[in-house]
Order: structure tokens, then sequence, then C-alpha cells
């Protein structure tokens, strides 16, 4: 402890106030116990997330299901006329769904199968590359804090910001073609292709969120015991072993969050790919959530019932995947899993 | 904590004191200076106005496009608002007749564009247009020289510019020869101009005629053989705005059409690198017109002050305010007797600049009459949508240009019918 | 010392010789350094550049100006000219016609003037900062208003968010009740709702629960992070419960071993979630963007999207006031990113 107190000096004087407090409320807290017995605690403990979670983010969702079943394009429920399903019918009205072309709502299915698309790679990309930084940082580097830091500044930056600058150096005449061009290579169209646009915006989006992720795995490898890898260096483990016989299956509940996150992160990708490619090209690299805001927002004759459709039908989909990934998570990490390890 | 506690107090104190009698707040965006311009007229209004507090809050154009929408809805809002989307939001606008000294000097001066701002069927005054836009082109003259290419004459039809502007991209290796904003009011003149009829006889959104399909056509047929600058338009789905003018600046097509709102940004980055004109805009079969638009600064239905609110907007609306206001934002004016007496003394000591406002103010007398109505038309940003983002996929190459016309019409039935549902 | 700063794996494990493993990692870290940083310190540099330097094709790297000099008693740009008998001199531009340029030699400026063409001249420039970009906005804009709104919103919803969310996790993790399964799904189920569709509903309940134009308003709806509990919850579940058993035989209360055991072991993933969150709520911007409509309520983002018009957007103002308000949540970054080391290894109570 008192390493960790050393470390803090700051932060325990900051946090002096809110310590204080967490003394006066014991007593208090103690008779409830006392009257509430131990699952009453837990209540306790989850009232006022759950309060406040309840207020502002499952009643809005609640209403935003209202929403999907009502038509025009006024604002409040009230002045909306009930359509009944009408939304998903038209959303759902396709000979073939695998092509997009030939549903009643085109943009739709593309938007939903180019998000498929981009969630794959995107995911996929990030999480081996916030696992291999986050190896890294871990490791005895001088300078670890900036190393970190280099890894982390993407993050401080806006989405709005992140798509110009990665527009002005991926342009006809950007930043990235003048290099190109300087070694010989010849100049891309990294914004107009389908190829290359699709490419860049799983790239830049790797790039701006790829800090969060590695700090999440970097918590947790930074929890492993050390003697653990001392003894299996003394055994002479060769180190990939020790990587998949330690460092990986400790990491597990880490990577687990860090695959939810992501998967939910890109689902939801809007701003970042919205300034760089709008899109485009045609409408290779037209996401989800840009479709529903289209329909919600930025047009002034909106179709807010549409979009909110639009939105249930996605969360739904996540929903499922989710799970899947929480049981999958669950199954390979054996019978152990929920009370996690004990070293 | 204690200083935490303080800001609360500090806080919440400014909340609550937010609203006083006698306070008028105006939501405002600004493109380039005019925030900084309207402060400095209305600081002037409250020296000779000391009982009335005007509070200018200057925000993102995205907060007057999202956020307040929902706001009118609710019933509530700030007391002024500067808006783009006048007619379709009408409902919500103050009438100020009763709040004005003179009715009928907004009449005469505004009267114009009163129609864009007030609901079919009425004779409100809700306020008046800060600026009037105008869709134009312009001229990169210096590259026309450099190309001994001769400039079309105003009459010209768009062929005849695309052909010159071609001949001038060949001659000086441009990227393109030309280019147009992604934006379905852009390319809205220039289909007016072919001859297109864009409503129906009901008033709805009729579907693509010919004419409207021959522009189309040509557009999307100047883009696959490199006339037209491809980047612009398939760089972005949807309905998504995306201006050329960077390409302009750059020199990197000889020809540009945009609009009036240019100017001041044109000048401020091309400053001497080389001299452009404004050249109204190209003509059609049917004519030569641009598409007016513009912002207009309206009263909100739901003020508690409307008394005060009059007294701003009659200050806002005098002739000497209308045309300091111009002269130093650089825009045109929609004051009917400044534009009558002339002589505007635009702040600007770009040659380039001047020469282009006064060309766009004289444009702005000739415009076609189905150009002049479109402002005043609720369905017109589903067309703009409708078009923008299917004619990017033909662009593309996703879609060939004939079948884009039925998708074209049936996106933009789909969204009438979703407002036509709501009344 | 030196052995301190060069400590690798070694061949031997031993720190000596290069093993593979210690080329990857550097790199690596060059590669990210290179990658990762270098468009951020473009961004930083750009924000030095005039509207004229944003707009320019193929953009620079360092932001330049043209150079000037003084002809009499006018300032003309200066240019590099190539002229006909192929001789490189640099002559100030009196004035230009069409492709036409009349210069002088600013050292002669009685001499007749020189008429070259327009394509054997090239600007002379050199590196200059526009810190009018900065300056300007501190004149017209409430900086230090916007500051102090951002501040408190960021300071309040962190400190409230790491209370609720870690007491939440706690339950999740360490007690077993009915229901606990189900409020799970609840959380991660509502993980993925994208604000921007919900922002209509979400509007209406803050006004009714009238907490429109408060900072409160911004504050409140977003502390419940499903985020931050389930990120808590599965680190949570990775500390012994021997630990909490051993403090209930001493007598501890559970608000003492949540306070006194669960939340220093935590201590990594708090700190993870205490940047997460500063960043979110210091970078938010749609959100309040609904609560607020008044000015003396603006934080940092809003205001300096103020300068996103319809038609132009005034990048210069944005990335200058982008790199401004960058600057708080990296010295938080640099301050909490330490604790993330003091996890169950440092604190020897594994």
């Amino acid at each position: 402890m008192t390493k960790a107190r050393a470390l803090t000096g700051v932060g325990a004087v900051l946090t002096a106030p809110l310590r204080l407090v967490a003394r006066a409320i014991d007593p208090p807290m103690r008779i409830w116990q006392r009257l509430a017995g131990q699952n009453g605690m837990a209540l306790l403990f989850l009232a006022p997330n759950m309060l406040i979670f309840g207020i502002f983010v499952l009643v809005p969702l609640f209403i935003n299901f209202l929403y999907s079943t009502t038509g025009g394009t006024a604002f409040f429920l009230a002045d909306r006329p009930d359509v009944g399903l009408a939304h998903y019918q038209r959303l759902l009205d396709c000979r073939d769904y695998t092509a997009p072309r030939s549903c009643r709502d085109d943009m739709f299915w593309i938007a939903v199968w180019n998000t498929a698309r981009f969630v794959f790679f995107q995911v996929g990309l990030m999480t081996l590359a916030a696992l291999v930084t986050a190896l890294i940082l871990n490791r005895a580097i001088p300078g670890k804090g900036f190393w970190r830091a280099v890894f982390f500044f993407p993050v401080l930056l806006s989405p709005v910001v992140v798509g110009l600058i990665w527009q002005w150096i991926l342009q006809r005449q950007g930043l990235a073609n003048l290099m190109m061009v300087e070694v010989g290579l010849s100049p891309i169209n990294w914004l107009t292709d389908r190829f290359w646009a699709f490419a860049a915006a799983v790239g830049v989006s790797v790039w701006a969120h790829m800090g969060f992720y590695t700090l999440i795995l970097l918590a947790g490898l930074q929890a492993i015991p050390r003697d653990l890898y001392e003894a299996a260096e003394m055994d002479g483990t060769a180190p990939f072993r020790v990587f998949r016989r330690i460092t990986l299956p400790l990491l597990m509940p880490n990577l687990l969050v860090v695959v939810v996150l992501a998967l939910i992160r890109a689902v939801q990708i809007f701003d970042e790919a919205y300034v760089l490619t709008g899109g485009g090209p045609g409408t290779s690299t037209m996401f989800m959530t840009q479709y529903i805001y289209e329909i919600g927002f930025a047009n002034l004759l909106r179709n807010p019932g549409l979009a909110a459709a639009a939105s249930i039908l996605m969360a739904g989909v996540l929903v499922v995947l989710t799970l899947i990934q929480l049981w999958l998570a669950r199954r390979s990490a054996g019978a152990g899993a929920g009370g996690g390890r004990r070293p | 904590m204690r200083k935490l506690l303080a800001t609360t107090a500090a806080m919440s104190a400014l909340a609550l004191g937010g609203a006083q009698a006698g306070d008028v707040r105006i939501l405002w965006y600004s493109d380039g200076i005019e925030g900084e311009v309207m402060q400095d007229l209305l600081n002037r209004f409250m020296e000779e106005n000391p009982d009335i507090n005007v509070i200018l809050d200057n925000v993102a154009y995205q907060v007057i496009m999202e956020q307040l929408p929902i706001q009118l809805a609710a019933g509530e809002g700030p007391d002024i608002a500067r808006v783009t989307n006048i007619k379709e939001q009408a409902e919500h606008w103050l009438d100020l007749t009763p709040h004005l000294e003179d009715p009928e000097y907004w009449r005469d001066n505004f009267g114009a564009q009163l129609d864009w701002m007030r609901p079919d069927g009425t004779d409100i005054i809700p306020g008046f247009m800060t600026q009037l836009t105008l869709t134009g082109g312009f001229a990169n003259a210096t590259l026309f020289e450099q190309a001994g290419v001769e400039m079309p004459a105003l009459d010209a039809h768009w062929s005849e510019w695309v052909e010159a502007a071609r001949q001038v991209q060949e001659s000086q290796q441009l990227e393109a020869a030309f280019s147009i904003d992604r934006s379905g009011h852009r390319i809205t003149g220039p289909i007016i101009s072919y001859g297109a009829e864009l409503k129906s006889e009901d008033g709805r959104p009729a579907p693509l005629d010919e004419a409207a399909q021959a522009f189309i056509t040509d557009l999307v047929g100047w883009t696959d053989d490199g006339a037209h600058m491809r980047d612009v338009w398939v760089s972005a789905a949807g309905t998504t705005y995306r201006a050329g003018a960077d390409e302009f600046i750059n020199a990197n097509i000889a020809y540009y059409y945009s609009g009036s709102w240019q100017i001041a940004n044109l000048a401020g980055k091309i400053g001497d690198t080389f001299d452009w004109i404004a050249t109204g805009s190209p003509c059609g079969d049917a004519g030569c017109t641009g598409l007016p638009g513009g912002a207009a600064l309206v009263g909100i239905r739901y003020t508690q002050n409307a008394e005060e609110v009059g007294k701003v907007m009659d200050f806002l609306g005098r002739e000497d305010i209308v045309r300091e206001f111009s002269e130093r934002t650089l825009f045109l004016p929609a004051h009917r007797g400044v534009v009558e007496a002339g002589g505007l003394d635009f702040q600007t000591d770009d040659e380039n600049a001047k020469a282009a406002l006064e060309s766009f103010v004289a444009a702005s007398s000739s415009l076609m009459e189905q150009a002049n109505a479109m402002p005043g038309w609720r369905y017109a940003n589903a067309v703009y949508g409708g078009m923008v983002s299917r004619i990017s996929q033909a662009m593309a190459g996703e879609m060939a240009v004939e079948d884009i016309f039925e998708r074209i019409d049936s996106d933009i039935a789909e969204q009438v019918a979703a407002a036509d549902s709501s009344n | 010392m030196i052995a301190f700063l060069t400590r690798r794996r070694g061949r031997h494990g031993d720190g000596r010789g290069w093993h593979w493993t210690d080329i990857a990692t550097w790199v690596w870290l060059i590669a990210g350094l290179v990658v990762m940083f270098g468009p951020a310190l473009w961004l930083v540099l750009s924000s030095f550049k005039t509207p004229a330097g944003l707009a320019e094709f193929p953009p620079t790297i360092l932001p330049y100006a043209q150079e000037t000099v003084a002809v009499g008693d006018q300032t003309r740009p200066l240019y590099r000219v190539t002229l006909e008998d192929g001789t490189v001199r640099e002559l100030a531009e009196l004035r230009r016609v069409g492709i036409v340029a009349q210069m002088v030699d600013p050292g002669a400026p009685e001499a007749d003037p020189i008429a070259v063409n327009i394509n054997d001249r090239e600007p002379v420039r050199s590196i200059s900062f526009a810190t009018e970009n900065y300056t300007e906005p501190f004149l017209h804009f409430d900086f230090f208003l916007f500051l102090r709104n951002s501040v408190f919103v960021t300071v309040m919803a962190t400190i409230i968010t790491l209370l609720t969310n870690s007491m939440a996790a706690f339950a999740l993790s360490k007690y077993d009740f009915r229901g606990r399964n189900a409020v799970m799904l609840l959380i991660v189920a509502t993980l993925m709702v994208p604000l921007s569709v919900i922002l209509v509903p979400l509007y209406s309940v803050v006004a009714a629960t009238g907490l429109l134009n408060s900072l409160w308003g911004v504050i409140l709806p977003t502390v419940a992070t499903p985020t931050g509990v389930f990120l808590l919850r599965q680190y949570m579940l990775t500390i012994p419960d021997e630990l909490l058993e051993a403090a209930r035989m001493d007598h501890a209360s559970e608000w003492q071993i949540y306070w006194r055991i669960v939340l220093p072991l935590a201590a990594p993933a708090l700190a993870v979630l205490a940047i997460f969150s500063v960043v979110w709520r210091w970078n938010d911007f749609l959100w309040p963007l609904v609560v607020l409509s008044r000015r003396e309520l603006y934080t940092l983002q809003i205001g300096l999207n103020s300068y996103a018009g319809e038609l132009n957007v005034q990048w210069h103002y944005i990335l200058a006031m982008t790199v401004v308000a960058m600057i708080p949540v990296v010295l938080v970054f640099v301050f909490l990113q330490r604790f993330i080391t003091a996890g169950i290894a440092g604190t020897g109570l594994k």
C-alpha cells in the first residue's frame, strides 16, 4: 500500500474530502446493512447508477421505440400519427437481403452491409494493434509515460478534427500523395477510390481509438502478478509459450471488454468517417449512423420515425451479437470465469 | 471542494437569472465576420435603448439546423433567430406587424422575400433577410488569358462554358475544367435554365421532366469525361454539402459554379494569386438564371418580449443599418431601398471582389420566375436532397444515369409523403 | 543508470545483447511515433496557418507566409524571378495585370519596372506563425467563461461517474443477488445506442426534469455510463474474493470493504475510467448542444464550434482553439496514467 500512496501524493490530497465523506457515510451504511442484509447492500450500491441510467437511458429508449411506430415530421410524440409497423415494413421490404438494389430502401441495406464489413475489419485490426502496443508498453522501456502519451494522443482529438487532419493528408493533393511522389510511387486516389476510401475509413478509425483500448489492456497486464512470470522464467519457458499460457488467459477479462466496447464503437462509427469520406465515393463508406442521421436530422423534411425504426433494428442486432460474444467468452474461459482468477 | 460548491452556486444563479424581462436573445451563426458586425450594431442599439438588453448567442450552424427545430417544436427557443430553413418552420415565426413602428416600410422594402418566410396564405411580417444569396459562376480570368481562350459571353449556354473551360484545362494541364458545389440547391438554377418544371400542379414535386434529366445527364457526362471535377461530388454520400471552392482557389479548375456568399472567402484566400470574375449564371434553353436564397432574421412566436423584439427588429431593418451591415460583411442586401439607391461601398480592398459583388447585385434583378419561387416552396429541400445523393452515385459509377431518375422520384415521393402525413 | 535506460529482455533475459523482441519493440515504437504523433503534431503546426495557407494544395508541413519588402512607403510582396537571360533575382511586385507582373528591384526602386510573366516568378516565403488565430478568439470569444464551464462539467461528471459506476460494478461483481444477470444484460444492451439516434427523446426527458439550460443537465445524463460499469466490473472480477472474506471476518462493514479494499485495488481500472471520463466529457459536443442554448453556459467545444457556419467554416480559429482546449486533457492524462501502474502488483497485497 505504501508504494501506491507515495505515487498518489497529489491524488491523496485531492481525494481527501471524498474520504472524509466516505467515513461519515459509514455509520448509516452499517445500520442499513443490519436491516437489509447483504442483498440490500447490493441494491443500495446499484441504486444511484441505475436511477440515473433509468431516467436518462431507458426512458428515452422506450420513447424511441414509440417513435418508430409513428409517422410524420413532428418531433413530439403527441403530434405524431400512429403508423404501426409501416417503417419496419419499409426497411425490411427486400427481394434479396444481400443485394441492396433489390430493396425498397436500398440506402438502408447498403449502409447495413458497409457497417458489417467495417466492423469486421476495424475491430479485428484494432484489437490486434492495441494488444501489441499494450504488450510493448508493458515492457521495461525508457520513457514509459512518454510512449503511452504518444499512442494515446489521438484519443484526445475530437472526431471532427481527426477526420479533417486525415482528409488533408489523404486528399488528391494531400501530404500522403506528396510523399509517395517524392519516393517515386504513383499517387493514389485515397478518398475517391472504393477500395482505398474504405481502407482509409478503417485505418483512421483504428488510429483514432486504438489508444483507449491499449490503455484498458495495459491496466490488465499490470494486474498480472509478476511472480507468475518469474516462475515461468525460472522454468525456462519460451516467451511465446509464456504469452499463450499466462498472459493471454489472464488478460481475457480485459480482452473481452476491449472487443465488446470496440464492436459497439465500430457499429456507431460516424463523425470521423463522415468528415473524412462523407460516405463516398458513391455510397461505399456510408454507414448505419450516417443513414440514420440523414433520415432523421439532416433533412428538413425529416422522417424521425424511420430513423428510430432503423436504430431499433440496429440495436437489436447488436444485443444479439454481444450476447453471443459474452456467451462464447464464458464458455471458453470455463467454469471459473465468473469468479475471476485466483493466483 | 468549497471552491467547487461556490462555482456550483454561481452557475445555478446564472441559470436562474438568465431570462430577465427586457432581455432579447438572438440565436445567430456566422460564416465569417458577420457575428462581430452584428454585435457592434447591437451595442449601438443598446446605447440608444438602455432598457433593453440584447444578447447575441453566436452558435454553430449545426445548432440552427438541429437543435432549434426541437426547441421550436417544444414551444421554446430564443426571441430572434437567424435561420436558413425559413419556409418549413414558418409556423413558429412571430408576426411583427403590431410591434413595428411602420409595417408599411417593411412591406415596401422587404416585401419581395416575405413570402419565403410566412406560412402559405398569410400576410404576416416575420422578419427580414440579413443577406440575399444568389448562385452564380466564377471564372479564373488569368488562366483563361494564359490559355488564350476567349471567355464566353454573358448569355452563353452551359455547354459553351464547359467547352471553353475544357480548352483552358487542356492548355494549362488542369485537374478539371470546372466544378459545381455538391448541393441540390446549386444545380437547381441550371436545371431551371434548361427549362425544367419541378413543381406539379398541386404544388408537390413533379417527377423529373426531360429538361431536368437532360442537365443531370450532361453533368454526369461531363464528370465521366473529366471536365467536371469528380472529387467534389464523389467524395461524399447522401445529402452532405461539399464546396469546390478550394479547387478554384488553388487554380485547379478554370470555372466554378457556386454563389455570391463565396466572394469574401475567395477574396481572402486567393489574394493576388490570380484575377477572377463573377460571370452570372450560364444559360440553358429556357433562360439564364441563378437561384436566390439566403438567411433570414425572424422573431420567434414563443417570445415573452414581443415589444422589445419589435424594437430590435425595427433598428436592424433601418435603411442605414442594413446598408452598413451589407457593406461591412460583403453580403448582398435584401432591402429594396438600399438596392435601388445603389452605390454600396463594400469594404474590401480587393478589386475582384468589388466587381463580383456588383455583378451579383445586378444579376439579382433578372431571375427566372421559377427560380424566384424556389425559396418559398416547402418541398424544395426534399427535391435538392433527392437529386444530390443519386447523382453522385451515378458519378461514382454505382448506377447508370438512366437508372437514377426513378430512384430520385421515389426518394422525393417518400419524403413528401412523410411530411404530408403530419398535417 | 545506463543499465536502467537500456533495460531490455536481452538474448539471455539478463539485459545483454539484443533479443528479436527488443528490435520489434523499437520498430513498433518509432513507427508509432511517426504515425500516431505525426498527424497530431501537424495539426498543431497547421493551427498557425492563415486561412489561405490552410486552403493550399498540396499542404505545407510548416506554416509559411510570403515575405514582403518596403518599396517607397508601401510594402510589396517579394518574388524570386527567372529573367529572360536566365538569371534569378529577388524582385518586389508593384502590380499585376492579367498574366504580366510589373516588378522592381527593392534595392533600386527608382529604376524602370520589369515586366515579368507570372509563370516565371515564385513567391519568396519564410516560416511565419499566424498567432492571430490564437489571439483573435481570445478577444471576441468568452474563452475563460467557456473554460470554467468545461472544467466544472468535466470535474463533476468524472467524480460522479467514478463513484456511481464503481458502486454498481462492485454490486454486480461481488454479490450474488436475484436479477443480477438481468441488470448486466440491460447495461450491455444499452451500451450500443448511439446518442445521435435518441436525441429527441432525450431532449424530452431533460426538458421534463427541468434540467434544460443548466450545467447539471449536461452532467447527470452522462454519468451512468454503461461502458464504465462494464469496464470496472470486468476488472473487479479479478479481485480475489478471499480478500473480502478476510475483511468480513474482521467485522468490516460492506461499505468499508468497498471503500477501503475494492476501490484501491481497482485503481488501474479507475484511472483508465477517469481518463476516459475526462476525455469524453471534455470533448462532448452533441449532448451539451442539445441542453445548453445560452452563451454563458457554453462549454469550450460548443464555443469553438461557433466558428462553423453554413457555407464556410473558419478552420484557422477552430484548429487554434482545439489545440488550446487539448492542453488540459493532456495534463490530466500525463498525471493519471501513472496510476495505471499502481495495480495489484504494486500494492504488495496479491
